[in-house]
């Protein structure tokens, strides 16, 4: 922990603050078309119709706070997903959420024709509702009820059986592809306003609730047993929790797609800089995610200039080996007496 | 003598194996109770169903005369502390931030920290003996100090009963001695209800006030040490054929199996 008093962790919440608004305006200025820090500010002030001036803000802005809003979410849901599931690498991709939030947006697009944003929104909840019932479902049959390793390998399996269900339409119907290629890619770019004000209202529900409950998620951490000793309705919590990631996941994949890592990896380097206090972790973490996929994004802009690489191939670039790396070092967090 | 836990007709299981069945068990207030019992044979789920975490199949559990199912969960929290066998440690959690948790049922949405909280919280911590500790971290710790910073966020908790799954498993002798002590202290100085689940009859016997063993299902005696620790409980409780002494200290009963080994006299 690198922050241990109360007031360096205000300090380094501040400091998240800062850097998430300076990534914001970096994103809104650094891109193929030539922008500058003044002409960005004349954008807002006396808007001219320019080329410029309508690239800053009609693409560069949504953009840039889409990957404000997707990188904290998929961060906090990140955070509670651990917790829930006393597994480090949880997350919700790597739980099937994801998966299963893309697979019903590509099922409703294909063979309901949706297009409707709000639709999309709904749909994507929906799924990620359903995939997390599903694992809810198996891993808690048995006698041990819930158990991490159960949680983990129910959501695999699910992940895989709705990434190949997806394949398996996209496959079958062409057209259907066309559609929603640009979505499944997992990227931040080419998204209206609108998508972002549609979704909002959802993950502004899901931070309230993730800060609400931040003090109990402590003390489930301390064991469910604990937990249940201290008289914590831990039922109660823990579906509070499943409904938050939901919500947060969802909206998110509803965005952008499916953008892998942030989850898993956030959490970690959030608990590494401010401790594991949820009351922190939870909104230094969201801080962190949105710099995170804010600045992946703007990397992905230059790598392969004039091209773009889909900022979920980037997250992954730079995921892939902290994955590794947490993996290796084990579950020694939850070590037991 | 008021009884602190009473259970009646209680019938425990895990799916369809019964493990306990209709069993009537009274726990004194002001006194250590020790559970004693070979592996598996639910003691440590009988203690579990006192302390609300696991629903019985049948029968109830009575706190303080009343059936434990229908009081608020934070009610009963302020009454009756459990310490579970096995708990995780989030990394990074100072022993202060611990033994904070123990106030937990005390708190709500409008009432957060008071300077109640706090007194109770830094008692805990010099009751237990940790105040050059509580600002490292638990997972620093030597598993006695662990045990002990557990320890303490139950006694912050400030209830007048207090739940302990095996508190010394896992320890070598002279910190199974220290946590033992320093709960004996407590019940003497504090007139705590002790419960606990021990594996070591020589400990258990002088500690407790009352011994507890489970067989079969059954409550198969209960007692004063002295007087339920015999060759014969012994033989039919844990199948061990053994001769009992008295501990030549304090006068309470020691089981000497007979076994093989080295022979000198």
């Amino acid at each position: 922990m690198l922050l241990k008093t109360t007031k360096q962790k205000w300090l380094g919440m501040i400091a998240g603050i800062l850097l998430t608004v300076a990534a914001i305006c970096m994103s809104i200025v650094y891109g193929y078309t030539n922008t500058t820090w003044s002409m960005a500010m004349d954008s807002f002030i006396h808007f001219n119709g320019s080329n410029e001036h309508i690239v800053l803000q009609t693409v560069r802005l949504p953009r840039a706070l889409i990957a404000a809003t997707v990188g904290a979410s998929l961060a906090i849901a990140g955070v509670i997903m651990q917790t829930l599931t006393k597994n480090p690498l949880a997350s919700p991709d790597i739980l099937g959420i994801n998966a299963g939030a893309g697979f019903a947006i590509v099922l409703f697009v294909t063979f309901f024709g949706m297009s409707d944003l709000q639709h999309f929104t709904v749909v994507s909840i929906a799924g990620a509702a359903i995939s997390a019932l599903c694992v809810y479902v198996i891993s808690m049959n048995g006698r041990d009820g819930l158990t991490p390793m159960k949680i983990t390998l129910a959501g695999a399996a699910m992940a895989a059986l709705f990434s190949s269900l997806t394949q398996g339409i996209l496959v079958t119907n062409e057209a259907a592809f066309e559609q929603v290629l640009f979505w499944l890619a997992g990227s931040v770019a080419g998204r209206k306003m609108e998508i972002l004000t549609s979704v909002l209202p959802y993950i502004i529900i899901g931070i309230v609730l993730s800060m609400m409950f931040s003090s109990k998620m402590n003390v489930l951490a301390t064991g469910e047993d604990v937990a249940k000793g201290l008289g914590l309705k831990t039922g109660r919590l823990k579906l509070i929790m499943g409904l938050t990631v939901i919500l947060l996941a969802g909206g998110a994949v509803a965005i952008a797609g499916p953008i892998g890592f942030i989850g898993m990896v956030i959490p970690h380097i959030a608990r590494y800089c401010i401790g594991n206090d949820h009351r922190w972790l939870i909104p230094f973490s969201g801080l962190l995610g949105s710099i995170v996929l804010i600045a992946a994004d703007i990397l992905s802009r230059y790598i392969l200039m004039p091209r773009e690489i889909p900022v979920g191939v980037m997250t992954a670039i730079i995921g892939t080996p902290l994955f590794i790396y947490i993996a290796r070092k084990g579950f020694g967090g939850n070590e037991k007496i | 003598m008021v009884n602190a836990i009473e259970t009646k007709q209680l019938t425990l299981s895990y799916g369809d194996s019964i493990i306990l069945k209709e069993l009537d068990v009274e726990i004194t207030e002001g006194e250590i109770t020790v559970f004693i019992g070979g592996n598996g044979c639910g003691k440590s789920t009988l203690l579990r169903s006192i302390a609300r975490l696991l629903k019985p199949m049948s029968g109830a559990v009575l706190l303080e005369g009343k059936e434990i199912a229908k009081q608020s969960t934070k009610d009963v929290a302020k009454k009756m502390a459990i310490l579970p066998q096995s708990h995780s440690v989030p990394e990074g959690l100072t022993v202060m931030q611990l033994v904070k948790q123990g106030r937990f049922p005390y708190q709500n949405w409008l009432k957060q920290w008071t300077t109640k909280d706090e007194e109770e919280v830094l008692e805990a911590i010099r009751v237990t003996g940790l105040e050059s500790l509580k600002d490292r971290t638990v997972d620093s710790l030597s598993g006695g100090q662990r045990q002990r910073a557990w320890i303490a966020m139950t006694l912050a908790q400030d209830t007048s009963i207090i739940l302990l799954d095996e508190p010394t498993t896992y320890l070598d002798l002279t910190h199974q001695i220290e946590i033992l002590d320093l709960l004996y202290k407590l019940n003497q100085t504090e007139k705590r209800t002790i419960l606990m689940v021990l594996h070591d009859i020589n400990l258990a016997s002088r500690y407790a006030h009352s011994i507890i063993a489970i067989k079969n299902q059954q409550v198969y005696g209960k007692g004063k040490p002295e007087e339920v620790i015999t060759p014969d409980l012994v033989k039919k409780v844990f199948d061990l054929d053994c001769d009992i002494v008295g501990d030549p200290i304090f006068g309470t009963p020691m089981v000497i199996p007979h076994g093989k080994g080295r022979r000198i006299k």
